[in-house]
């Protein structure tokens, strides 16, 4: 009998491992995988079970529940948390899962079982073909950089591979700290090889020899599952000296954020990287020309780089294929705040977000009216009830002053105060600033101030004129997305829910 | 800031022949690929409003006041972060960056004291300029808010304070700590709202790193860090360029004063020697120049146990002469002589040996340069052709291996370490030799790739080892020495060094290092693109001091590091100087311009120029003038300011000698410990009364202007010119000017310098002259100033001085950052407060074993002398070698150092003294 119980930190979070222990002793005779998650949190810890139907899945098996699921499995397998065959649950078969296609189905670390569901086969076909083609095939793909901004991936690439220097890195953005955000964890701890497999094939394409993954301090179980599939992979050469016996040579190391948010920006990122104070860089120079130690380096987030070797395996056609025109290929949506059914939802481009949001997520939690979504992080906009139905892609939301970010939905009902969720953003931003420019270190104080004063009933109109003022020189001034995108989400609140404020609807409308 | 604005373009100059075009507001600009828009617009002088961005930094684009708008790009960027392109549109202004930069104002407002009118700024404010300029007129967020008025002053440095209240936070002080000093004090602490500065990890500036370098003060666009000065006394009102007078650096500096007070010396941006950099002793320590202690009026006695009598110039030097003409009338015309200083200006000793070739009649002058770096002048002249270093202080950013030996820059020549760190910093590879730890083997973002801590004594051995790896193991650069060196000179060089008794594994155990380390710094040197050797008086102060500067010219020589920025031999020059004292004819041996006396043609020359006979015999050197009066045959002698008594080796011998003397002259502004040997004390000038040139370590010219009128009523060459003409040899001069004037008529090397042609341009390098209107920032281009470059064999010859058991342990001397030399101006100054007295640094294994710990006194004795110092138990200097300084006259350290001396120039082996130690009670009980 061959049994999962997944070892994903939010799993484990809610008593994975005592079921693990629990299965174990029972089942002496069972051979036990620790999985990374299916991504269907609601349902943590889901323990799965090979049968001749393919793999069922029981859950919630909290600890109370494993050994009556230790009985069940002894005998037909009947259980009241039965939930059938896993890939077979329209969570599951519903979504598009390209990149996340072994995320709680392989063991993490078992180089075998990737291979044997398709690891390799991208970094395979890289090295079939030129660096050029590489980077051709994900241009074909229009893969766009997940950490927010949207670049082309390929583009960058480009131009770090046509970059003349003597030494070039990779730099992996795995500072998930957007609030409702993590996918990036979620798939370093079920399926850490993809992230090094198209970080070796981006070496193989730019030339890059040296790569980091900068995984923050609060992800200890990401941070310990990457260094042990490091190892393997560099036991199996597929990194090392020479890249499954080729000539490329490429070296990968962990290195652990000191708990700021800023270094998630790609600037500050690298000056934590080389030992500073992460405070976030003038561009230019772009990172493509001068960025690691001043050497040309791709920066590219999780998302993006795992996204990769299925291109590679696939085609950038393939690839293309999927989602919007100039929102190709998938993106991994994960849904947290008040939600019924809070997970990983990988599916093409331009879904609803109220597919998302009712289908997947099943509405709230708390089943009170849902009132806010906010999309993209603590720096993304909230979105009415009335805008549910936009199309989560880059352009889409764009269009109506929001973002996707990382794509974080986060989710509240009507019991939620939106004058102090936009208090919350200007104070997360004073939080979390580097101090380096003026609008971000100051102007963020001052916005939680200016709005105490409106929610006090202050001189609100003089004092909201104030906060728009302010919100513009921190969008237009700031130096970087920091400061430059708190404002969204203090403007969409404000606009959206004036009478939280204290404010009429018409008053907020200059 | 600074009280004389010069145009703050706002980024550094990029040099490029690549040149792009850009509008600017509508009009067409041209300018270097990677000038920033910022720059761009303030050369057509158009100012984008800023406050983070400074041309001494680069920039950083936090303020977000310089914002622009680019046709077609989003948003708007940062003027000082944004490269121009071609074809570029800048807009400057417009309602969008109007907005922005008065929202910005309105931030930086919301959380700054309100107290303008009662500011030390006032009217010197960047932060009160730009919300005049941005239009500032309302600050709606109130005073309510969070903010920082309560924020402590730290006042722990002597000479500035920082205000914390009116911080700005936009990292000036921390960027110029890092990218101009090098020092990296200074950080940011905190992160956003609560980011503020702070001198090292909490500390007080006096506590932490701090060098005192000015940098950061003179970077702040507010009143947060200030001159205490300008806090006590007001913004200056008016301002002098002019010299530094501590070391050979020879910064320029902008000194501004109310009336004759002076409140602060800022450094100047456009001098050539330290492009607006400075230490804590030019920037900080001039009070001494006001000290009580000064003298300023003429001082006589008959004989050195009366007290002094004050007098007249009148008659202190007619007294003066009397006692000189009466010495030569008994013990003949060689019985007197006189020492120039290095301290003073070129006019002043040109003067002094003037008056001695001429109204004494001999040539017995030598200058104090006898007792740093006469060796340097030797050494250079016999192999390359010119007494000087070869090239140009910027030249260092060129280099790529950098050799320093016997050279503490960080301390004693600050502001060119600054230079040296900025070109480590970006690469360049470093080879310490040096027995000592220095700071340049390892500090903040410093690391030297090899230290090869030799034994005191062994340079020339270390050098031939070098040599011998150079050409044993094929790093000559051949056609370097084919085309540019005597071949003859070169073969036999080339013989001797490949000698296995100077192998790195023969020398490796006279030096103590292994040959292993000195084989791969050898080849690091050889085989770099550019090779620099820089050196101090660890090289020069030895008994084969000569020796070693000709060995390491061959080195240079025969790797082809000669003749280009980035290379060269560099000695790194003790005082303000002594290039020029040496330039003037302060050698007994030689007329200015290095000239030697017994030829005819020269001093026929000087004859007609002088109006007066010239004697063609060399006179005496100063350990001659000092032994010829122990034995009574040398009487009177004129000492412009230099200490002796203190500054020269063997003190209880120089005392006997002086006190054996008939007449002894002193010029300087303090009673000194030579003046309590004196008959006759003629008060001299600061370099704050001076009007004169000073030449620097890289030969350039450098103008010393009055800033304030003399205290003594005199001019230095005015007394010097008095007491020749009372001697009656008729010396005049009207301005300083006509004496430069003068030197450069019968001077080869000077014949295009006047005081005009340095006011209009600053400052020129030697040779200066038809062929180099503007002077020569690198000696030897082409050919070598003596044509073919001349190797020199230079057999290692261990010194006399060796350890024995009864003086195990070798001393050698150093100096402190913010002291200077014997003191004399540095002690008179705040500076005391980082070193109150010299301390005696001592490895641990050599502590132990004679029970000493740390902050014990111990008794040290030499074959000459003794003295008690406190000890530094450390690992600074390694076992068997004992360091310490001598900026103090109660340490007593030349009482112990011996009258060894240099072979060819009789410069005195300071640098090795065995000695003992013991422990001992305090000094003075």
């Amino acid at each position: 009998m061959k049994i999962y119980v997944p070892a994903d930190s939010s799993a484990k979070s809610v008593g994975s491992n005592s079921v693990a222990r629990i299965l174990g002793a029972a089942l002496p005779q069972a051979h036990m995988v620790r999985n990374g998650s299916r991504g269907m949190y609601w349902l943590e810890p889901l323990v799965e079970v090979e049968t001749d139907q393919g793999r069922v899945a029981y859950g919630p098996i909290y600890a109370a529940d494993a050994e009556s699921l230790a009985v069940a499995l002894n005998g037909n397998g009947d259980h009241p948390k039965f939930l059938g065959v896993t890939s077979q649950l329209p969570w599951i078969r519903e979504q598009t899962r390209l990149t996340f296609e072994r995320v709680g189905i392989i063991d993490p670390l078992d180089p075998v079982d990737f291979q044997a569901h398709g690891g390799l086969a991208g970094l395979r076909q890289a090295l079939a073909v030129t660096s050029e083609s590489i980077i051709n095939e994900v241009m074909t793909s229009g893969l766009r950089g997940r950490g927010g901004a949207g670049f082309p991936a390929a583009i960058k690439w480009r131009t770090v591979a046509h970059a003349q220097s003597d030494v070039k890195y990779i730099c992996i953005n795995a500072d998930e700290g957007d609030s409702g955000t993590f996918a990036d964890r979620v798939l370093m701890e079920g399926d850490p090889f993809t992230l090094i497999e198209g970080m070796a094939i981006s070496a193989i394409a730019t030339g890059a020899t040296h790569g980091y993954i900068y995984i923050r301090s609060e992800y200890p179980d990401a941070i310990a599952v990457m260094n042990a599939a490091l190892d393997i992979a560099r036991e199996h050469d597929w990194i090392g000296p020479s890249i499954l016996g080729s000539h490329h040579a490429f070296e990968i190391q962990v290195r652990v954020g000191a708990g700021s948010y800023v270094c998630g920006e790609e600037t500050a990122m690298l000056e934590s990287l080389e030992g500073k104070r992460g405070m976030v860089r003038p561009k230019p120079p772009i990172p493509a020309l001068s960025g690691l130690f001043g050497k040309p380096t791709v920066i590219n987030n999780v998302m993006t780089i795992a996204a990769v070797p299925y291109i590679l395996a696939h085609g950038g056609d393939s690839y293309a294929a999927i989602g919007t025109e100039k929102s190709t290929g998938t993106s991994v949506y994960q849904l947290a705040g008040n939600i019924a059914q809070g997970g990983i939802v990988e599916l093409g481009f331009g879904v609803s977000l109220r597919h998302l949001v009712e289908h997947f997520g099943a509405g709230t939690r708390s089943g009170a009216p849902l009132r806010a979504v906010q999309v993209g992080g603590p720096l993304g906009a909230y979105l009415s009830a009335e805008q549910l139905d936009v199309a989560m892609d880059y352009e889409s939301l764009t269009a109506i002053d929001a973002m996707l970010g990382h794509g974080g939905i986060v989710v509240f009902d009507e019991t939620v105060n939106m004058a102090q969720q936009a208090r919350f953003a200007m104070e997360f931003c004073a939080e979390e600033s580097c101090g380096k420019c003026t609008p971000c270190r100051i102007g963020s104080t001052r916005g939680v101030e200016v709005i105490d004063l409106i929610i006090r009933g202050q001189d609100p109109d003089n004092n909201r004129e104030l906060l728009v003022d302010l919100c513009e020189v921190m969008t237009d001034g700031s130096l970087c997305a920091m400061g430059g995108l708190t404002p969204m989400p203090v403007l969409s609140a404000l606009n959206k829910f004036p009478e939280d404020f204290g404010l009429t609807r018409e008053r907020t409308q200059k | 800031m600074t009280l004389m604005h010069d145009r703050d373009l706002g980024t550094p100059e990029r040099v490029s022949t690549d040149l792009l075009t850009l509008e600017i507001d509508g009009q067409t600009v041209e300018v270097p690929v990677g000038t920033s828009v910022m720059r761009a617009a303030a050369l057509m002088g158009n100012d984008i409003p800023k406050l983070c961005a400074t041309d001494s930094l680069e920039p950083f684009g936090s303020c977000r006041l310089c914002v622009v708008e680019i046709d077609g790009r989003k948003g708007t960027p940062a003027s000082c972060t944004t490269p121009c392109e071609n074809d570029m549109k800048v807009s400057t202004q417009s309602p969008k960056v109007s907005k922005i930069r008065t929202g910005v104002m309105e931030l930086y407002i919301s959380d700054h004291p309100l107290d303008c009118l009662t500011c030390p700024a006032n009217g010197d404010c960047e932060l009160q300029d730009m919300a005049g300029i941005v239009g500032l007129r309302d600050v709606r967020y109130g005073y309510e808010g969070a903010n920082h008025l309560d924020g402590l002053t730290d006042d722990s440095n002597p000479y500035f304070s920082f205000d914390d209240s009116k911080c700005i936070a936009c990292s000036r002080c921390v960027r110029a700590c890092e990218e101009v000093q090098g020092t990296f004090a200074l950080t940011i602490s905190g992160r956003g709202f609560g980011s503020r500065v702070s001198a090292g990890a909490g500390q007080s500036f006096l506590e932490s790193d701090c060098v005192s370098c000015g940098a950061c003060v003179q970077a702040c666009p507010t009143s947060t860090l200030q001159e205490k000065s300008v806090i006590e006394i007001g913004l200056p009102t008016r301002s002098v360029k002019t010299t530094c007078a501590y070391c050979g650096v020879g910064c320029s500096f902008t000194a501004e004063l109310r009336g004759n007070e002076l409140i602060r010396m800022v450094p100047d941006k456009k001098g050539g020697a330290n492009e607006g950099h400075s230490c804590v002793k030019g920037r900080f320590a001039f009070g001494y120049a006001t000290h009580e202690d000064r003298v300023t009026q003429p001082l006589i006695r008959d004989s050195i146990d009366e007290p002094w009598r004050e007098t007249s110039w009148d008659e202190a030097i007619a007294f003066a002469a009397r006692r000189l003409r009466e010495t030569q009338a008994t013990y003949g015309i060689d019985s007197i002589g006189g020492i120039t200083s290095s301290r003073c200006t070129n006019e002043e000793v040109y003067v002094v040996q003037k008056l001695i070739r001429t109204a004494f009649g001999n040539n017995n002058v030598d200058t104090c340069a006898r007792v740093c770096h006469s060796p340097t002048g030797y050494g250079l002249k016999q192999t390359f052709g010119a007494s000087a270093g070869t090239q140009d202080f910027a030249s260092v950013a060129s280099a790529d291996v950098i050799m320093v030996i016997g050279a503490n820059p960080t301390d004693a020549h600050p502001v060119f370490a600054s230079r040296m760190k900025r070109r480590l910093r970006e690469g360049a590879g470093l080879i310490v030799v040096d027995p000592r730890k220095t700071a340049l083997v390892r500090s903040p973002h410093v690391e030297a790739d090899f230290h090869l801590p030799l034994l005191p004594g062994t340079n020339v051995a270390m050098m031939n080892a070098m040599g011998h790896v150079v050409v044993t193991e094929g790093l000559v650069d051949r056609a370097f020495v084919a085309d540019r060196c005597d071949p003859a000179s070169f073969s036999a060089w080339e013989k001797f060094i490949s000698l296995p008794e100077n192998s790195p594994e023969t020398m490796g155990s006279e030096t103590g290092v292994s040959a292993l380390e000195i084989r791969a710094a050898a080849r690091a040197y050889a085989n770099a693109a550019n090779g620099a050797i820089y050196y101090g008086l660890g090289v020069t102060e030895h008994s084969q001091g000569s020796t070693m500067v000709m060995a390491m010219a061959n080195l240079a020589m025969a790797t082809g590091n000669i003749g280009r920025p980035g290379v060269g031999i560099n000695p790194l020059r003790g005082q303000n100087n002594v290039q020029g004292s040496c330039d003037m004819g302060s050698f007994p041996h030689e007329f200015p311009g290095y000239r030697h006396v017994s030829d005819d043609t020269v001093r026929e020359s000087f004859e007609s120029l002088w109006g007066a006979p010239l004697r063609s015999d060399p006179g005496m050197r100063i350990p001659n003038m000092l032994d010829a009066a122990t034995a009574g045959e040398f009487k009177g002698i004129y000492i412009q300011g230099e200490d002796i008594a203190q500054s020269d080796p063997n003190t209880e011998h120089v005392m006997a000698a002086l006190r054996a003397m008939d007449v002894v002259i002193v010029q300087d502004l303090f009673l000194n410990e030579t003046a309590a040997f004196a008959h006759v004390f003629l008060p001299g000038t600061s370099f704050l009364e001076k009007d004169g040139t000073f030449t620097n370590a890289e030969r350039r010219i450098n103008r010393v202007r009055p800033v304030m009128p003399s205290a003594t009523g005199m001019s230095e060459w005015g007394v010097t010119a008095a007491l020749a003409q009372a001697l009656g040899y008729d010396m005049h001069y009207d301005e300083a000017s006509e004496i430069m004037d003068e030197i450069a008529s019968i001077t080869p090397t000077f014949s295009g310098v006047s005081f005009s042609l340095l006011d209009e341009v600053g400052s020129v390098q030697w040779p200066c002259n038809e062929e180099n209107p503007l002077g020569t920032p690198t000696l030897h281009k082409d050919r070598f100033v003596r044509g073919d470059g001349q190797f020199i064999t230079t057999p290692y010859v261990p010194t006399d001085e060796r350890t024995t058991r009864k003086f195990p342990l070798l001393l050698t001397t150093g100096r402190v950052l913010s002291q200077y030399n014997v003191g004399a101006q540095t002690r008179r100054t705040a500076n005391s407060i980082w070193h109150q007295a010299d301390i005696l640094d001592m490895h641990e294994a050599d502590a132990s074993t004679r029970g000493i710990t740390d902050g014990d006194w111990v008794l040290v004795t030499s074959r000459v002398g003794e003295t008690r110092l406190k000890v530094s138990v450390s690992n600074t200097t390694p076992a068997g070698v004992v360091y310490t300084t001598f900026h103090h006259p109660v340490s007593g350290t030349n009482v112990i150092t011996t009258d060894n001396s240099d072979w060819a120039t009789n410069c005195p082996e300071y640098k090795v003294t065995a000695v003992q130690i013991r422990p001992s009670v305090m000094a003075g009980n």
